[in-house]
Parts: structure tokens; C-alpha cells; sequence
């Protein structure tokens, strides 16, 4: 079986633990949801590591997203409205921010991402009138397609568009990245300069893919918003980011399921961890990051893939 | 607009002071962040994170002064050692334990250690100093008001701030650019700045040479949050907005420059503390919206040289 079909295999089988997990135990269906959700806005923060990127400010996305579900809900209180609403925003925002960030490279990409999602972190909190500042919003109850649903219902809907738009999106990055605009976007790591020799130009793949990232982490944030039905300015701060970026090394940048499979794992130790070391978390974050730096840089995925490839060739 | 003056004099006075006070400590960040980058060329996210280190060490160590039965004039001082200590304790570990083993990484995965650095400490601050606002002002009080003449107006405002916070940022400024092109270590520091292989092949030491710049560094930013400790109350968070604004200092400046460092802190200082006292809405975009205006005509910055392609 070549690594393509495992990855299909891999991505079937886990979907399938996921929906058993979520029967079995109920608590943990909001849990996978909310990791689904990550896992998707990781996606995103993916497809720039591969251009040898690193954005510390992607939460503003997902609370971009979380708003416009927030704010949108009183008027348009249909589920499978406010999603694409809210991914048109954050690609609308993406669009307007990445013109301008997707001239930098590195230290001054990151960074201007960074204070981009602080900016909008102080501003989510100061406009008190309309968003609430720290008390954050309620998102009233949705329908979803015009259905009236009850609580358990609406769960196991926002966990099924959640699993649905995980799969389409892993399938969609696997695509993209086999395509010439993802091969572009590697040669950005490698040599930019020779990119632009050859007459592609690298602003425009890395605006793309920046687009791109955008919106998966607006849908990462609508999602969030729907299942926790709350929203609030820490969508935003430097801490969710840095935990996007953890998640994204955590699982590994080599693969698409590695977005994911970092990020339910990130969400169960966090259920367990978070209440008992609450005051350490991101220190152990911190720490955990650097081991998996310095000691095994392909994450989770990489040493999976490294295993099922060594199976291939015996 | 003669008429706003009249109206509005004593008031623009005073942001300008505020301006003033707040520039000279983006400084003292903004010049280690700058110094740092230009010859470890990583740039430090945990820069902040020794700010704040630097200020709540001050603060204890002013409190402790305070009940050992000090006098009241060894609580300037205190905020110094405390600085030095945090600097030459802290520097090291860092230099020595972390970033000398991925010098030789791609810029990504810098940025991601220094980043992961920065999540550690932060907690790691709140560990020990605890959540609840921290706030040691005796300097200030101490060193009482002074009158500032503006236009007709006469604006009283703490001699800490306007007079000691400026002093002390000049003569950071004026001690850097001496000793980096005056003495032997500061040529040395300035060889591996602008060519780390040629210094090298000239028989220069330049891990010696980082650990140097790294601990000189990282007591400035701690230099620049004892400052700061007796102007303002300490609480989390102030390691990241410090990190932040300084960051837009040192891109606004272009990296690299000190003495454009110097220009633009003074430049976003001033800025802010009008936005404040005008617009207080606007106090947190201010910086980024000089920043972005430079950036946008100057991708460099104002101060910064373009650096040649490789292919």
C-alpha cells in the first residue's frame, strides 16, 4: 500500500473512532468537536510552515469567525448560513491583512501577524458597546437548515459538520499541496529567489495559502462558537495562537492528518491536565514544544509515518 | 486651531511628557531586542518575558530593601541590582542551554524555541509573583515633581519620569554607540554583526561573542522593566505587550539600527500618550498603524538597508 492510501485509510479509521468515542462517552463528543475545530485552523497554520512560516497571530481568525457567528446569529440564526458567512468574512479580512503580511518573510511574518491579533484582541475588549469587552457574547440557539433541533441533536449536528468539513478540508490541503500552487508553496522554504526567476510569483502563492488559512481558521472559530455557544475576547490573545502553533508542531507539518491528530491529542490531555496544573499549562506547552523541536521534529505524524514506512520496506 | 491650542496646550503638554517617559523604556527593550537580533540573528520572542522578569524582581527587591530598613534613596539602587540580576543570571541559561543549539537552524524554528521560551517564562513569572497587581512606587514619590514649562503653561509632572527615565536612555544610547565602535569588544561585537564568517576566519570567538551580546541584552530589557516598575502596576500579560510594541519599534526602525531604534521609540511613544490622552480607544493600534504606514512605503523600515537576494 503506498503512503497515499494509508493516509485514506488512517483518515477513514480515525473519523470512525472519533463517532465511536463520541457514542460511548457523551462529554466527549463536545470535546472532539471543539479538537475537530482546532484541528482545522491547524490545517491552515500547516500549509504556511510548509512555505517555511510561522504565523503567532492566527487566533484572530478564529475569533474573527467566532464573532461573526456572534453577531450574525440574531439575524440570521441558521447554522448552515452563519458557516459560510463566517468563512467569507475571515477570507474578506484574510484577503485585506495577507496583501500586506504576505510581503514578509519569517521574523517580520510572524510577528506582524502577532501584533495584528493583539490589535484586534484590545479591540474586541475595548469597544465595549458592541462586542461586550472580557464578558464576551452569547450566540443564541441556531437552527440548522431550517430545523428546530433539541440539544443532543444539535451536538451530534455541529460534531457531524465539524468531522464533515475536517475530512473536506484534509482532502482539499492534500490536493493543494500535490498541486503547483502547494509545490510553489515549498519552494518558498527552499529558494524563493529562484521562484521568482522562474516567473512565478512567490507573493501570490504565499497570499493564497495565506487566504486559504484564514478562512479554515474563520470556520475553525464558527465551529467553536456553535458548540460552545459563547464567545469572548481569549478567542483572540497571543495564547490561543501560540497554541495553534504548538498543536501544528505537536502533530507534525508532514502530512494532513498530522494537524489533527495533534490536535485530539492536545484536547484529551488538556481535559485531564489543564484542571490539575492549570497554573503550568503553558509552561508544560512551552516545554513540550522545545522537546519535540529539538529531539523529534517530524511531531506525532513524522514518527508515525517513519514506523509505517519502515513496515513498507520489510 | 489657535483656538484649540489654548484649549487643549496644557493637555498636549502633558502627552508629550507621558510620550517621553514611555519612549525611553520602548527603548531600552527595543535597543536589546535590536542588539540581540543583530548579532545572534534571532530574533528573542522571550525579550519581553525578561521585561517583565526585570520589573517584578525590582519590585521585590525593592520591597525587601524597604523592610531590611533601607532608606528610602536605596530603593533606585535596588531596581539596578535587580536588573543586573535577572540579566546575569537569566542571560546565560538561555544562551548556554537553548539558542546555541539551533544557530544553525532555519529562521522558523528560532522563532519557535524563542516562542516556546516565551510560554515558559510567562508562566513561570506568574508562579512566582502570582496574578494579583504588583505595584513598588517609591522612586517616584522620592524624587518628587518638577515644573515643566510649555508655551505659557506650566505643567507639573514627576521628576522620575521626565527627568531620571529620558537621562537614563540617553546615556544607554550614547554608552552603546561609544562602546561598540570605541573599544575592542564593542568592534568585535560590530565585526560579527555585519559578517559572522569573516569575523570568524579572522580568529574572533563568536559563540563568546553571543553569550556576551545575549546577557548584555537581556539586562537591558530587565534594566528597562525595572524602570518601569515604579510608574505602573505589574500584572500578567505585560511580557507580551511589551514583546510586541518593541517588536514594532525595532521593524519600524528597521533591524539592526540602534540610534533609528532610539528615533522611532520616541516616534510610537509620543504617538500613543497623544492617542491616550485624545482618543483612548485608538491607544493600543497607534503603534501598529505607524508601524504599518512605514512598512507600507519602507519595507525595511525608516532606518533599515535592503539586503541582497541570494539565489
Amino acid at each position: 500500500m503506498t503512503l497515499r492510501r494509508i493516509e485514506l485509510l488512517l483518515a477513514l479509521l480515525g473519523a470512525g473512532a472519533l463517532v465511536l468515542a463520541a457514542m460511548t462517552t457523551p462529554w466527549l463528543k463536545f470535546v472532539l468537536t471543539i479538537a475537530l475545530a482546532k484541528g482545522i485552523a491547524v490545517l491552515g497554520i500547516m500549509l504556511l510552515l510548509r512555505a517555511g512560516q510561522v504565523s503567532f497571530g492566527h487566533a484572530l481568525y478564529v475569533a474573527l469567525g467566532a464573532y461573526a457567528v456572534a453577531f450574525l446569529a440574531p439575524v440570521l440564526p441558521d447554522a448552515a448560513l452563519l458557516l459560510p458567512a463566517a468563512a467569507l468574512t475571515t477570507a474578506v479580512v484574510g484577503t485585506l491583512i495577507g496583501l500586506f503580511v504576505s510581503r514578509y518573510r519569517e521574523i517580520f511574518f510572524g510577528m506582524l501577524n502577532l501584533a495584528l491579533s493583539m490589535v484586534f484582541y484590545s479591540m474586541l475588549e475595548k469597544f465595549y458597546h458592541y462586542t461586550k469587552g472580557t464578558d464576551g457574547i452569547r450566540v443564541p440557539p441556531l437552527t440548522v437548515a431550517g430545523l428546530e433541533l433539541d440539544r443532543v441533536t444539535h451536538e451530534w449536528t455541529i460534531f457531524g459538520i465539524a468531522l464533515a468539513l475536517a475530512l473536506g478540508f484534509g482532502a482539499f490541503a492534500r490536493v493543494y499541496l500535490a498541486s503547483p500552487m502547494g509545490q510553489a508553496l515549498t519552494a518558498i522554504k527552499t529558494r524563493e529567489t529562484r521562484l521568482d526567476f522562474m516567473g512565478v510569483s512567490a507573493r501570490s502563492v504565499l497570499l493564497a495559502a495565506y487566504v486559504l488559512s484564514a478562512t479554515m481558521a474563520g470556520c475553525a472559530g464558527a465551529l467553536i462558537a456553535m458548540a460552545t455557544r459563547h464567545v469572548t475576547p481569549l478567542l483572540s490573545y497571543w495564547t490561543a495562537s501560540g497554541e495553534l502553533v504548538f498543536i501544528a508542531i505537536l502533530g507534525g507539518a508532514g502530512g494532513v492528518l498530522g494537524p489533527f491528530l495533534g490536535a485530539v491529542t492536545y484536547e484529551l490531555v488538556r481535559v485531564y491536565a489543564a484542571a490539575t496544573v492549570a497554573d503550568m499549562w503553558q509552561m508544560i506547552l512551552g516545554a513540550v514544544l522545545l522537546l519535540v523541536i529539538l529531539f523529534a521534529r517530524g511531531g506525532i505524524w513524522g514518527l508515525l509515518a517513519l514506523r509505517l514506512q519502515r513496515r513498507g520496506a520489510a | 486651531m489657535g483656538n484649540w491650542f489654548t484649549e487643549n496646550g496644557p493637555l498636549l503638554g502633558l502627552a508629550l511628557l507621558d510620550g517621553i517617559a514611555s519612549a525611553a523604556l520602548i527603548f531600552m527593550v527595543a535597543v536589546g531586542l535590536n542588539l540581540v537580533f543583530g548579532v545572534l540573528r534571532v530574533l528573542n520572542v522571550a525579550h519581553g518575558s525578561l521585561f517583565a522578569i526585570g520589573a517584578y524582581a525590582a519590585a521585590s527587591v525593592g520591597f525587601f530593601a524597604a523592610s531590611a530598613g533601607l532608606p528610602a534613596w536605596a530603593s533606585l539602587p535596588a531596581l539596578l541590582f535587580a536588573a543586573m540580576l535577572v540579566g546575569l543570571v537569566l542571560g546565560p541559561l538561555i544562551e548556554r542551554l537553548l539558542l546555541r543549539r539551533i544557530y544553525d537552524e532555519e529562521p522558523v524554528l528560532q522563532l519557535l524555541v524563542t516562542f516556546a521560551l516565551f510560554m515558559i517564562l510567562e508562566d513561570a513569572q506568574k508562579l512566582v509573583w502570582g496574578v494579583q497587581p504588583v505595584s513598588f512606587s517609591t522612586p517616584v514619590s522620592l524624587m518628587g515633581t518638577v515644573d515643566v514649562p510649555f508655551g505659557t503653561d506650566v505643567i507639573p509632572y514627576n521628576t522620575y519620569q521626565v527627568i531620571l527615565l529620558p537621562a537614563v536612555a540617553v546615556v544607554t544610547l550614547v554608552g552603546l554607540a561609544i562602546f561598540l565602535r570605541r573599544t575592542l569588544t564593542g568592534r568585535v561585537i560590530l565585526a560579527v554583526t555585519m559578517d559572522r564568517e569573516a569575523a570568524t576566519a579572522m580568529g574572533i570567538d563568536a559563540r563568546k561573542v553571543f553569550l556576551l551580546t545575549f546577557t548584555f541584552g537581556a539586562m537591558l530589557a530587565a534594566l528597562g522593566g525595572a524602570l518601569s516598575t515604579p510608574t505602573s502596576s505589574l500584572v500578567p500579560g505585560i511580557g507580551a505587550s511589551t514583546i510586541v510594541l518593541s517588536f514594532a519599534v525595532v521593524a519600524t526602525a528597521g533591524l539592526g539600527q540602534i540610534e533609528g531604534a532610539a528615533l522611532t521609540a520616541l516616534m510610537i511613544g509620543i504617538g500613543r500618550s497623544i492617542a491616550v490622552t485624545f482618543y483612548p480607544e485608538l491607544e493600543v493600534v497607534v503603534p501598529y498603524i505607524i508601524m504599518v504606514a512605514v512598512l507600507l512605503v519602507r519595507p525595511q523600515g525608516l532606518f533599515g538597508v535592503v539586503e541582497t537576494r541570494r539565489v
